[in-house]
């Protein structure tokens, strides 16, 4: 993929000068290539790697994905390797575990490589891109009916601890289907900075469903080293291209927790004394972001695919975090979680007003002609409902018309009904409109139907399609 | 002769080399084996520092630097448009020809293509005396753009050559004008440097709207030919629709569309809606009047800074030709990013929020841009560049200081609301803070191109929303009930002004471009739904019967009838108005005379 400059062998240098955060600043190195991988040997022999990060004439600054605790100044060595960070791939790599720079860490034999990539890829020109436009069936209505995955796509999963992300992102891998259709899949798991406990949890989602064969799993828990974090993103989805496009896989990647991912990338910039962005975190954030999250998509002429879904925490509930933020503005949508509805019981306690799926317009066109126009519907009386709830809290329920009565019971059977659903509930598509449908003409009256088209209605909705 | 130096520091897409003597700031440059480009962004005694266009991995400290004393410039002639570029004016589709579907580094490839024959007709004779910027001659680019070959800016005298009718190459002389300065040999291509404006005569006032055929826009914040607008907008909000209506839609002869730092899906959507969908003046493919610019967020960002300024170059260029040219830039907040990337590794003293202190003077210095003008040459031809910049602003928050600086400078404010996109009202713009500064300029244009009374039925239209505001502020502690009837009708008509006039939808066959026409019949049938509606209720009329009124449901339907049968349906409307209220009035008086 990326041409490789002209191979240097390795050197050794015992000049360092300096150590600071995750950083050593190694002296007299004239020839350090940015981004050269770097092997870090301490004085008691434990071997370490990191990255160039910026070199010079006289001095180079490595990045020690390990941290820097336990080196010192004078005894440790610092070898240049001549060649960037690379990974290893290979299809014997599905069913394995890796730690978080793709070393094998599940007692079994080291992978032999097929190939070895650059883990940070090289762009996808825009003009070899495919529009994502099949719809992926996630047997869960509130994502398939109103928020569609497609092939391709990144959909993230916008979250505040105590929520059920990851069973709700675990159910999502177990589903999601393509109806019709029985193709070759893989995931790729990457667990950046999480618990071992939320880690095994997948890991035994995984086991029960049999997937755990298609699975390559990347782990770097909350134990190890913060700074390999800013790396394990991009080791995950090399592999995953390297499924989807070399191999015709099509790919579900799934990312937790990508909060810590920026703050292992504000850690570096930190220690660098970097001019902080918002919040401390490096101006160059959102490029960083969108390195990780534009690898995936589709390509023309190529089978597979890369569908990825991150799932990154606001911290006390705030979407304006720059990471929340930023990812926002690179994903296509987002799926967003609310402590209200999970505190009302309602599983999966995804709020679909502040949710979105950019590409759904698209995806629709290929599943039912109503498939939209309800989405639009339920979406605007979901949104009166909850309007309504704000001035009933005000004013009671009496001073309300007749016509804002049914619309805010509407909204509570909406929660319980449509959005609500068990962890091991599959709905197709059709189970999941006929509800949309239903709901509609329980409780709204039909002249306030105003989205969708009279000649859906006579085809689609139930109350006509009976009646022939 | 081009200095050659050598590599002394690599931090990122910053790269600084010694030995640089005798280059010139914005020089273009060839750095490191892989021949990747770069351009000097700063000189220091024999150092330069050079932002680099491509990806910097593995270069180091030693590796060669050759100049090639030329500033960055783009190639401007016939076989511009229907390309999609990256930032730096590489055309995608022959760079996915070189290296397949991903991008490698150390690739150069023309922006023209230089074996393909363009039919040229000359326009001017031997003997004529010229200056820069006369028509030497026309190549009909495609159906839809016929490209004017121009003298160059600076060029004048007495054309000793000229070609005849025929084909030629973009490198092929057609012109020979000898003048002061000695013999210039024409081509069709000319070059230009992205960071230099295009010369033109005379700046004039922007008096003629960009008819973009989106409802909130053209009836309350239009904007004008030659002006400038923006759109901020949290995620989510509609920045990328709204900005591909425009590129659609508005009544431009040539679309510049750049895609700084946004999705690679975004461009390919563009790239496969285009071909397909249908100028709706002229029934011709829309790709055959657009010209695309995708720097996406994943490519080098030192590339995302330059793509503004090729743009731009571009637009000038065709304005040049005396034609109206509308660019859409999506987003510039990954340009002053870009800028604050960049501005971060030279270790410059930050400003707000980190970015460089000289942002606000970069964003005006572009956005000075556009404009109406005069352009060069002995016609007086005029042509215009139309900017209309989105603001990804973080957190949605407007008062960063990319919002800031953007809107000291330009003339409209599309402001969407994330309330809006929420319950899914699109476009999102919000019609209590958006403005427009053209308003009272094109005021006339209205007034003589759709209807005498199109300003006065805006100015009624926009009491009613902001009546609508206040009076949602005592519902929200009273109740609706608390109001009195005639309030309350008040609202009920902003519901259908902001449901069934502002609420387009994008991607509905009929609805997606309303033409102007269309709009102030609309706005017109609603408005007299309204004083009829106001008469009832004076008379006592409850509110109740009037929401009943079946006629309100083919209101809501006018947006989805195609503008041929408009006029019919209008008049069918009206007429149903009147005979409900009619019917209404009798019933009442029938109540009133039985009590």
């Amino acid at each position: 993929m990326s041409v490789t400059a002209s191979a240097l062998k390795a050197r050794k240098y015992r000049t360092v000068t300096e150590i600071s955060g995750p950083l050593l600043v190694v002296k007299s190195v004239s020839d350090a290539a940015y981004n050269e991988l770097v092997k870090v040997e301490t004085g008691t022999g434990e071997v370490r790697t990191g990255v160039v990060l910026e070199t010079s004439e006289g001095y180079a600054v490595v990045q020690v994905f390990e941290g820097t605790s336990g080196l010192d100044v004078d005894k440790t060595a610092v070898t240049f390797l001549g060649e960037t960070l690379k990974v290893p791939v290979s299809t014997e790599m599905l069913g394995r575990i890796f730690d978080g720079k793709g070393q094998p860490i599940d007692g079994g034999p080291p992978i032999i490589p097929e190939d070895e990539l650059d883990v940070y890829g090289a762009p996808i020109n825009p003009s070899a891109r495919e529009y994502p436009r099949e719809f992926i069936q996630t047997g869960i209505s509130v994502i398939d009916g109103m928020n569609t995955l497609s092939r391709g796509q990144k959909l993230p999963i916008f979250t505040e601890a105590g929520l059920p992300h990851n069973i709700l992102a675990a159910q999502i891998a177990r589903q999601a289907t393509i109806p019709g259709k029985e193709e070759d899949f893989a995931i790729v798991f990457a667990a950046i900075g999480i618990t071992a406990e939320e880690a095994m949890f997948f890991k035994n989602e995984f086991t029960r469903t049999g997937a755990i064969e298609r699975l390559v799993t990347y782990l770097n828990l909350a134990e190890n080293p913060a700074i390999e974090r800013v790396i394990t993103p991009h080791v995950a989805l090399t592999t995953a291209e390297f499924l989807a496009y070399e191999h015709d896989m099509h790919v579900l990647v799934i990312m937790t927790d990508m909060l810590n991912y920026g703050e292992a990338l504000r850690e570096i910039s930190a220690a660098r004394a970097e001019v902080p962005g918002r919040r401390g975190y490096p101006g160059y954030l959102y490029t960083s972001l969108a390195q990780i999250y534009e690898r995936c998509g589709r390509i023309h002429g190529k089978k597979g695919s890369i569908t990825f879904i991150p799932v990154v925490t606001m911290p006390g509930g705030d979407i304006t975090h720059p990471v929340v933020d930023l990812s926002g503005y690179i994903t296509e949508g987002q799926l967003i979680l609310s402590r209200e509805l999970h505190r009302k019981g309602i599983y999966p306690p995804l709020n679909p007003l502040p949710s979105l799926s950019r590409l759904m317009k698209e995806a629709t066109r290929y599943t039912r002609k109503d498939h939209m126009q309800l989405s639009d519907m339920l979406y605007y009386c979901y949104s009166e409902a909850q309007d309504l709830r704000s001035l009933v809290a005000v004013v009671g329920e009496e001073a309300l018309t007749e016509r804002d009565r049914a619309y805010l019971a509407f909204g509570d059977a909406f929660e319980r009904r449509f959005i609500n659903q068990g962890v091991y509930e599959n709905r197709d598509l059709d189970t999941t409109l006929e509800i949309a449908w239903n709901l509609l003409i329980e409780f709204i009256p039909e002249s306030e139907w105003k989205r969708l088209d009279p000649e859906v209605i006579r085809t689609y909705c139930p109350k006509y399609r009976e009646k022939k | 002769m081009p200095s050659i130096g050598k590599i002394v520091r690599v931090a990122g897409p910053v790269v600084v080399a010694k030995g640089m003597r005798g280059s010139q700031m914005f020089e273009l440059v060839k750095v490191g084996e892989l021949n990747l480009i770069g351009e000097i962004i700063r000189l220091q005694e024999d150092l330069a520092t050079i932002q680099v266009y491509e990806e910097t991995s593995g270069l180091k400290p030693g590796e060669q630097v050759v100049g090639t004393g030329e500033l960055l410039s783009v190639e401007l002639g016939p076989g511009i448009l229907t390309q999609i570029y990256d930032g730096i004016q590489r055309p995608l589709e022959v760079i996915k020809m070189a290296s397949g579907p991903f991008i490698s580094r150390g690739l150069t490839a023309e922006a023209l293509p230089r074996d393909k024959y363009w039919d040229f007709t000359p326009k001017v004779k031997v003997g004529d005396k010229v200056v820069g910027g006369d028509v030497l001659g026309e190549v009909p680019e495609t159906p839809l753009v016929t490209h004017r070959v121009m003298a160059p800016p600076g060029v004048e005298g007495v054309v000793e050559e000229i070609a005849p009718e025929g084909k030629y190459k973009v490198e092929d002389v057609i012109a020979k004008i000898r003048g002061a300065g000695g013999l210039h040999e024409v081509t069709m291509m000319q070059k230009w440097p992205v960071r230099r404006p295009r010369p033109y005569k005379t700046k004039l006032d922007p008096v003629q709207p960009l008819i973009t055929g989106q409802r909130v826009i053209d009836t309350f914040f239009p904007i004008a030919k030659g002006g400038t607008a923006a759109i901020p907008g949290g995620f989510g909000t509609g920045k990328t629709v709204t900005q591909h209506q425009l590129a659609q839609w508005a009544d431009a002869k040539v679309i510049v569309y750049i895609g700084c730092g946004e999705r690679g899906n975004e461009m390919t959507e563009m790239l496969e809606r285009f071909p397909e969908l249908k100028d709706p003046r002229t029934g011709r493919p829309l790709m055959e009047r657009t010209v695309m610019i995708a720097n996406t967020s994943n490519m080098p960002v030192a590339a995302r800074e330059a793509s503004i300024y090729t743009g731009v170059t571009i637009a000038e260029y065709f304005r040049d030709m005396g034609y109206d040219v509308a660019m859409m830039a999506d987003s510039t907040s990954r340009w002053a990013e870009a800028l604050r990337e960049i501005s971060g590794r030279l270790e410059e003293m930050p400003g707000e929020e980190g970015y460089p202190p000289y942002l606000g003077a970069r964003l005006a210095e572009f956005y000075e841009r556009a404009g109406r003008v005069v352009t060069l040459g002995s016609e007086d031809r005029v042509g215009s560049v139309s900017i209309i910049g989105a603001v990804s602003p973080p957190g949605g928050d407007f008062s960063e200081p990319v919002v800031q600086s953007t809107l000291r400078i330009v003339k409209v404010f599309w402001a969407l609301d994330t309330a809006l996109a929420y319950r899914r009202h699109f476009p999102a713009i919000n019609w209590l803070t958006s403005y427009s500064l053209y308003l009272e300029t094109l005021e006339e244009w209205f007034r003589k191109n759709v209807a005498p009374d199109w300003p006065e039925l805006r100015r009624e239209a926009m009491a009613i929303l902001q009546k609508e505001a206040e009076l949602l502020e005592i519902v929200r502690l009273v109740g609706p009930d608390a109001l009195p009837e005639a309030d309350r009708a008040v609202l009920e008509v902003a519901r259908m002004i902001r449901e069934d006039y502002l609420m387009q939808h994008a991607y509905h066959p009929v609805d997606s471009y309303c033409p102007i026409e269309k709009m102030y019949g609309m706005l017109k049938t609603i408005l007299y739904f309204n004083q009829k509606m106001g008469e009832a209720v004076s008379k006592g009329v409850p509110l109740v019967d009037i929401i009943r009124l079946p006629v309100r449901e083919d209101i809501a339907r006018m947006k989805i009838v195609p503008y041929d049968k408009f006029k019919d349906v209008m008049e069918e409307v009206k007429k149903k108005i009147d005979e409900q209220f009619t019917s209404l009035m009798k019933g009442k008086e029938a109540l009133t005379v039985k009590a």
